[in-house]
């Protein structure tokens, strides 16, 4: 088997198979990676004048740009609004179609079938719901005498709107997971656990809830991506506003590229979601799967 | 992760849930269907009956023709389907390639290649739109369906879920196909690939409907009707700026998700194994 030829050969040809999808994650994946962090120490050139290098100056005016700050502050809030929220109801229901339950399959399509939609649609159908005068949560509350708010217009409520929307849209994504793995969990543990008389809730707490917590991590690594990387519905229902107050990175970046024509300092925001990801992908590889080798 | 014996198990030993948490359970289910039933309600009734909900109220096809007439969905449609193709033909191909090649050969520095390659879980193609964007025009890209499709061919998760499966299969079956004289096409086509046919089924349910669904980028690269996949062809035509009526909106709402939600009814169990199969890594 140790014939040096056979084995070059197996590398050129091992090469060979690597080399399409090499050339496509090269220039899709990493050049647009390294020209982002070259673009962000440049100033636009206007008109047809070249470009500019200004060194870090791009940073300086970041760290000044209140918007920013505003939009980073958002996007923060937007992850903690929308990750332990969409868990724990993903966790709940996992629960409730795990045991028995009358018409368990149609309770599990309805809370799974948000996941299949488009984000654009989703928004769509929540736009219905917010819309100022004639939405029909308004109506609902004028209805019982109640004026509702603004709920998209409203600076105060926005944001809040726009994470009600995510968790619909999550939960039921995270779900499965959790039905897979409660799934896997050998039933007589629970019985050995009546049998010593262990109430339900404690039971929950002292031996599911551990149990799952592999799955906990990965759901929430999954969240924490889409966190920084789904504004599809902001298109819709806000376009960042009232005044930015549900602005979220990503749109921000897609606002000053493609609205404003600032394509470096497009490039400087994008490096800030780079580092964002470059933190969950260091937590996912390094601390919760370090043995994990991928063999 | 689901074992099919631990699972009919713990079905068959599953604790009865207390009323109360049954109540629970279906009120969830209610909150979270009702959107979209009233996409329905609001899509098969005069605009009228928006926020009126009589159960006699007339019942009409108008919306959908509406909507059919106001954009070109039959064309939005094409696209769609073109592009999903077109991306998932390419990932099987290239994701298998690379997928072989990580499982199989002595390539020098492989573990720090798929480390590179895993890079791409984390950062996607339009988190990087600005220089994605200057890249396909740079490669006369833009505005066509090749332009959408193309910066997710060499899918990371494709490349990772095809090489862990390929891994699985045992030497002893490949060491036959060559003993009868394949060469690697041959071993790759007649062995690996018809072995890993459940992986592509929940690859392929996973990349379509992410595809159907995919925004942001398309809308980036995509200036006219001949290149727009639905999604953006909707999210244009139900900006709020139009003016076009809700029913309609909601009409056209509906159009646009049907394929994948008839398809997702029908075959629930296999989206849903697909997914969870998918998201294991």
């Amino acid at each position: 088997m140790a014939n040096p030829t056979t084995d070059r050969r197996m590398q050129v040809y091992g090469a060979l198979l690597l080399l399409p999808a090499a050339v496509l994650l090269g220039t899709f994946a990493y050049l647009p990676i390294v020209a982002t962090l070259i673009n962000s120490l440049f100033l636009p050139g206007f008109r047809d004048a070249p470009t500019e290098f200004v060194g870090l100056e791009n940073y300086a005016l970041l760290l000044e740009d209140s918007t920013f700050w505003q939009v980073a502050r958002n996007n923060l809030f937007y992850a903690l609004g929308t990750i332990p929220t969409s868990i724990a109801i993903a966790l709940g229901m996992a629960l409730f179609v795990n045991g028995r339950l009358p018409g368990r399959g149609l309770v599990r399509m309805a809370y799974f079938t948000p996941t299949v939609l488009p984000m654009i649609a989703a928004a769509n159908i929540w736009m219905f719901f917010y819309a100022p005068q004639i939405g029909l949560f308004n109506h609902l509350l004028g209805a019982i005498g109640i004026s509702g708010p603004n709920w998209l217009g409203d600076p105060t409520v926005a944001l809040t709107s726009v994470i009600v929307m995510t968790v619909w849209k999550e939960a039921g994504f995270f779900m499965i997971f959790y039905l897979a793995a409660l799934q896997s969990i050998p039933p007589e543990l629970e019985e050995a656990a009546s049998l010593e008389g262990t109430g339900r809730w404690s039971y929950f707490w002292r031996v599911t809830f551990p149990l799952l917590m592999p799955t906990t991590l990965f759901v929430l690594i999954n969240a924490l991506i889409n966190a920084v990387r789904v504004v599809d519905h902001l298109f819709i229902l806000t376009k960042g506003g009232p005044n930015n107050a549900t602005n979220l990175l990503l749109y921000y970046v897609y606002e000053n590229a493609f609205s404003f024509f600032d394509r470096t300092y497009a490039a400087t925001i994008t490096v800030v979601i780079l580092l964002v990801l470059a933190v969950v992908a260091t937590i996912k590889f390094r601390v919760l799967d370090p043995r994990t080798h991928y063999q | 992760m689901t074992a099919p014996t631990a699972a009919a198990a713990s079905r068959r030993f599953a604790a009865r849930l207390p009323r109360l948490e049954t109540l629970a359970a279906w009120l969830l289910a209610i909150v979270w269907i009702f959107p979209l039933l009233y996409a329905v309600w609001a899509a098969f009734h005069p605009s009228e009956f928006m926020v009126r909900f009589d159960l006699l109220a007339p019942l009409t096809l108008a919306n959908f023709l509406d909507a059919w007439e106001q954009a070109p969905f039959a064309r939005y449609y094409l696209n769609t389907f073109l592009l999903v193709t077109g991306i998932v033909a390419g990932q099987f191909v290239v994701c298998t390639l690379a997928g072989f090649a990580f499982a199989r050969f002595p390539i020098p520095g492989k573990d720090f290649l798929f480390m590179l390659v895993l890079l791409q879980l984390f950062v996607f193609p339009e988190v990087l739109i600005v220089e994605n964007y200057r890249i396909a025009s740079a490669l006369g890209l833009v505005d066509t369906i090749t332009g959408i499709g193309l910066p997710y061919v060499a899918s990371a998760f494709g490349i990772f879920l095809l090489r862990q499966t390929f891994k699985t299969i045992p030497r002893e079956l490949e060491d036959a196909a060559r003993i009868e004289g394949c060469g690697w096409m041959a071993v790759l086509l007649k062995v690996y690939v018809p072995l890993a046919k459940p992986t592509y089924l929940a690859y392929g349910l996973v990349s379509i409907s992410h595809h159907w669904n995919n925004f942001l980028w398309p809308l980036v690269v995509t200036n006219s009707v001949e290149s727009r996949p639905l999604t953006v062809g909707l999210g244009i035509f139900s900006a709020p700026e139009t003016g076009v009526n809700w029913a309609t909106i909601s009409a056209a709402t509906l159009l646009s998700i049907a394929p994948l939600l008839v398809a997702f009814l029908l075959f629930q169990r296999q989206f849903v194994q697909s997914f969870l199969r998918a998201g294991i890594r």
